[in-house]
């Protein structure tokens, strides 16, 4: 019991490292590709950010941003980038509710199901 | 100064910080908000917003290398993140009420705050250390990797660490940091947890109490492309350089250091805040 519960742990901490990784490499990938097209066509603008404005609204909800990054404009496309960011931490909690379940663990499914639905508000919910 | 040469800049900056913030477990963000207002004279609201996602990338690219090692422990994570993620939502709704200059003062007091926890010495755990029973409970004991094979330990104070990783919440989605400093003082301090895993666990739930706040920044506009993509792409080079170091360094000298960077940037902070500079 002790030893097959301690191999599960091991394995469910492998995938989530492994997820984890996945996640930020490949929303780094998206920013920087988002980040030269910026630069090509920007790069010789004045850059200000003494003056807070506000993004666009283009630029602050899931279905505005797809439209963005699929025009292929750079700041669109970073802004892609960074809600993969932020979308890879809710997908490791996501991951940990099926790894918890494997294992049984009912409390640790209930508690991470919380936190799921706590970040699921906060990028869905919230605006 | 242009944008090229803007994000060229940042982009350097952010790799400083980035790469101290991961040796010393204290976070990128501590120091990128006042880099960002103090140095390159970002409105404080943008610099949060940059920081934020930055600090998704620092914790998830650290955390992904220290789950493998062995150090953190995910349930003791996981159970601290329900107070942290609750925590960010409040300080980012908060976070529109206040006003910034309030914002660079609080700012500055955290950071002095970090620097003070940094200058103290590790707890020692006592050799006859016994389970606390709601740890035990909540199967937060676990064992990490030592030069001499496998090491027991226990968890204590779980009420008391529940409560600072709430306020560690508040404070990550009211200033857009991680609030490292906070998580370790209640895990190494209140529950005394051994170093590495009170360092590593935190760096692991930074992510997500910063997810939780970034939702919420993002949907309100304060994430500006421009600005995070030279953040968080410098943080993120930094912080998996740092952790390449982590595990062989002496950590200690080097927070003592770091601490004082952070002791000026916070006086500044506050000095700003008060005569109107933010």
């Amino acid at each position: 019991m002790r030893a097959s519960l301690q191999w599960s742990d091991r394995r469910v901490e492998d995938v989530i490292g492994n997820l984890l990784r996945a996640g930020v490499l490949l929303s780094a990938v998206v920013v920087l590709s988002g980040g030269v097209i910026y630069l090509v066509r920007h790069g010789h603008d004045r850059a200000d950010y003494r003056v807070f404005r506000g993004e666009p609204t283009d630029l602050r909800d899931i279905r505005g941003i797809l439209h963005e990054a699929a025009s292929l404009h750079g700041r669109g496309i970073i802004q892609l980038g960074l809600l993969l960011l932020i979308a890879t931490p809710i997908a490791r909690v996501a991951f940990s509710v099926f790894g918890f379940a494997a294992e049984r663990d009912w409390l640790y499914v209930g508690f991470t199901l919380l936190v799921l639905m706590i970040l699921l508000y906060s990028l869905i919910g919230s605006s | 100064m242009n944008v090229l040469v803007f994000t060229l800049l940042v982009w350097l900056g952010s790799f400083a910080a980035g790469f101290l913030g991961s040796l010393t477990g204290l976070g990128g963000g501590v120091v990128l908000v006042p880099l960002l207002t103090l140095v390159f004279k970002v409105d404080i609201r943008y610099a949060i917003g940059a920081s934020l996602v930055s600090v998704i990338a620092t914790s998830s690219g650290a955390a992904a290398a220290y789950v493998k090692e062995g150090f953190s422990n995910i349930r003791i994570g996981m159970f601290l993140e329900i107070a942290t993620t609750v925590g960010a939502l409040v300080g980012a709704f908060l976070a529109v009420k206040v006003p910034t200059a309030a914002i660079a003062i609080i700012f500055g007091l955290v950071l002095l705050y970090s620097a003070s926890l940094s200058a103290r010495t590790q707890p020692v755990i006592p050799e006859n250390d016994r389970p606390d029973p709601l740890a035990t409970r909540l199967r937060m004991n676990g064992t990490y990797p030592s030069a001499d094979g496998p090491k027991n330990y226990y968890v204590h104070n779980v009420p008391t660490g529940f409560s600072l990783m709430f306020g560690a919440g508040v404070l990550s989605g009211l200033l857009g940091i991680g609030s490292g400093a906070v998580k370790v003082l209640a895990m190494d301090q209140a529950m005394r947890i051994p170093f590495k895993v009170s360092t590593t666990t935190s760096n692991f739930m930074i992510g997500v109490t910063a997810a939780a706040s970034a939702g919420v920044y993002l949907n309100r506009g304060y994430i500006d492309p421009g600005l995070a993509m030279p953040v968080m792409l410098g943080v993120l080079a930094g912080s998996l350089l740092g952790t390449r170091v982590l595990v062989k360094a002496k950590t200690r000298s080097l927070r003592l250091v770091f601490s004082l960077v952070i002791v000026l940037l916070g006086l500044e902070m506050i000095y700003k805040g008060i005569v109107g500079g933010i």
